[in-house]
């Protein structure tokens, strides 16, 4: 529309534009000097020799067969946390998602609400830290975090769901004698259940590459095996788990887009 | 109704039982190798060490630690988180509009027609795609982890790393809103002649400006959670702050910048609505 309005008239001096992109430029200035850092300075650094061996070690990955099924295995690892994470945070979703929608009355739909948020609002990666002290070092405390997060994420948007979703169906069968379970579950289930399905796929997908990364804090996947190699200054081994988890991500990414353009398609 | 229901019995069982049934069968058992590989023991929860640990930290969270110095110390590292995110977007713009204006195929003269640099234009295109993919493929907070090795602890690795993985994102977006956008102006001078550049300026900047900033506002907002997370494997601000009073089981901290981070992103939220609205 904007294209339109300019053809008509000729865009007027805005004071206000000006005064909005001095004041946004003045705040990143005003951040790189706060921080101490001069661009400039970055390509210089680049341009000295500190960091090209750091890049060189770094080119040499390992490829030996033992290492390369350790990281087969760490992939599958990172690929069940995420798996078993999500379905454990769809069905407790669902559980969270009827007070969220206000099934039972307005306190336990604040009441949930807030539960979801608070969930949620807590980074996985704290989580994972706070799990890691409840079950110990492993691939358990990772899934654990990612249940407790997505369980948070996806219990609002299937709220958000079932609010907007018709009630006839479950009304019918209610006033036909149905029990409120049976009800829900031939009433409501069949409408709503391929939009769950949709958000809790997508949720998996982000969760796939949360998994990779909560290793940092010790639950397991690639993540961990990425941080105990660093640390003990294998640059090799670490470079190797690298581009593992960036194969990883573009298989997921090429997969998901698949998928969603055969969706799209189908709905027309 | 009661009595229909009871002569005719067949009718109230769900004739799809059968199938759901062997369907959760055979979920079940492709399920369980998953659940070993993820170490899925349930009872570790119970295990009454693992819940004095636990319960010793999350007792401490409440009251939260509001002593003056330490209030002092978090604000400093929420303003240093603010301007790593800020810093971090300002860089990866830098990097996403020469990419993202490589990468747009509204903008490639070799569509038009095959010219004398054709296979060359198609190689670059190849190139900047595949950097795209490197520098948004991998997490920021692996490059934070590996930047900390090479810049030390602190802020500089962490606005790198946002610069590299939202350069990669931003330059994404930036070309699928430019081919999502009325192309044909840019085509016609294209075709008339016109560079690149001048192209994008004259024939696409004005019609897609209003979106290019408002996601990138919106990328700022993201860039500040991730600047904490970044910060867990030290790359400074509020997230190495609670990576270390994690680390020292200090839950009244904990607690004091789990707020604060709450009440940045809030305020982040806000801040980015407000700017996208004026930007309408």
């Amino acid at each position: 529309m904007s294209t339109l309005k300019h053809s008509m008239t000729a865009q007027k001096f805005c004071v206000k534009c000006l005064v909005i992109l001095s004041i946004i430029s003045g705040l990143i200035v005003w951040s790189f000097i706060y921080l101490g850092l001069n661009p400039i300075q970055f390509f210089s650094f680049f341009a000295d020799s500190n960091i090209a061996p750091f890049i060189t070690r770094f080119f040499s990955p390992d490829l030996s067969t033992p290492f390369l099924l350790r990281i087969g295995s760490g992939i599958l690892e990172t690929l069940s946390i995420s798996a078993i994470s999500t379905l454990l945070a769809s069905i407790i979703s669902l559980g969270l998602a009827l007070p969220t929608a206000g099934r039972f009355g307005p306190y336990a739909k604040s009441i949930s609400r807030f539960i979801c948020n608070f969930l949620r609002s807590v980074p996985e990666l704290v989580w994972a830290t706070i799990m890691v002290l409840a079950v110990g070092l492993g691939p358990f405390a990772g899934t654990l975090a990612l249940t407790i997060h997505t369980a948070g994420v996806l219990g609002r948007l299937f709220g958000e769901t079932l609010e907007n979703h018709s009630s006839i169906n479950n009304t019918a069968l209610i006033n036909s004698g149905s029990g409120k379970v049976a009800a829900f579950l031939y009433g409501t289930l069949p409408g709503i259940y391929p939009q769950l399905l949709s958000y809790s796929l997508y949720r998996w997908e982000m969760n796939i590459r949360m998994a990779t990364i909560l290793g940092f804090v010790g639950a397991g996947g690639l993540g961990q095996m990425l941080f105990y190699e660093l640390s003990l200054l294998r640059e090799p081994k670490a470079s190797t788990i690298i581009v593992a988890m960036l194969f990883l991500v573009m298989v997921v990414d090429a997969f998901s887009n698949k998928l969603r353009a055969a969706q799209t398609h189908s709905m027309g | 109704m009661q009595p229909y229901s009871t002569t005719n019995k067949p009718l109230i069982s769900d004739p799809a039982a059968p199938n759901r049934l062997t369907l959760i069968v055979v979920s079940l058992v492709v399920l369980w190798p998953l659940l070993e590989l993820a170490e899925f023991q349930p009872w570790l929860l119970f295990k009454p060490e693992n819940i004095e640990v636990l319960g010793n930290f999350l007792v401490q969270f409440i009251p939260p630690n509001t002593e003056t110095d330490f209030l002092l110390i978090v604000l400093v590292a929420t303003i240093e988180t603010l301007a790593m995110a800020t810093a971090g977007i300002a860089l990866a713009i830098l990097i996403a509009v020469p990419l993202g204006l490589i990468i747009s195929n509204s903008l490639s003269i070799s569509r038009i027609g095959p010219g004398s640099n054709y296979l060359l234009s198609k190689f670059a295109r190849y190139i900047a795609r595949f950097l795209m993919l490197v520098l948004r493929g991998i997490p920021e907070i692996v490059w934070a982890l590996l930047l900390v090795r090479v810049f030390g602890l602190g802020p500089t690795a962490g606005v790198l790393a946002i610069a590299i993985t939202y350069g990669g994102m931003l330059s994404k977006v930036y070309s699928e809103i430019l081919e999502s956008g009325n192309t044909l102006p840019a085509r016609a001078l294209l075709v008339s002649g016109s560079g690149r550049l001048a192209a994008f300026l004259y024939g696409q900047l004005p019609s897609t400006a209003q979106e290019l900033a408002s996601y990138t506002v919106y990328r700022w907002e993201c860039a500040i959670r991730a600047s904490v997370v970044a910060g867990f494997v030290g790359a400074g601000g509020l997230g190495q702050l609670m990576d270390q009073s994690m680390k020292m089981l200090n839950g009244g901290e904990v607690s004091t910048i789990l707020v604060v981070f709450f009440l940045l992103v809030l305020l982040a939220d806000n801040v980015s609505l407000l700017i996208r609205k004026q930007l309408e």
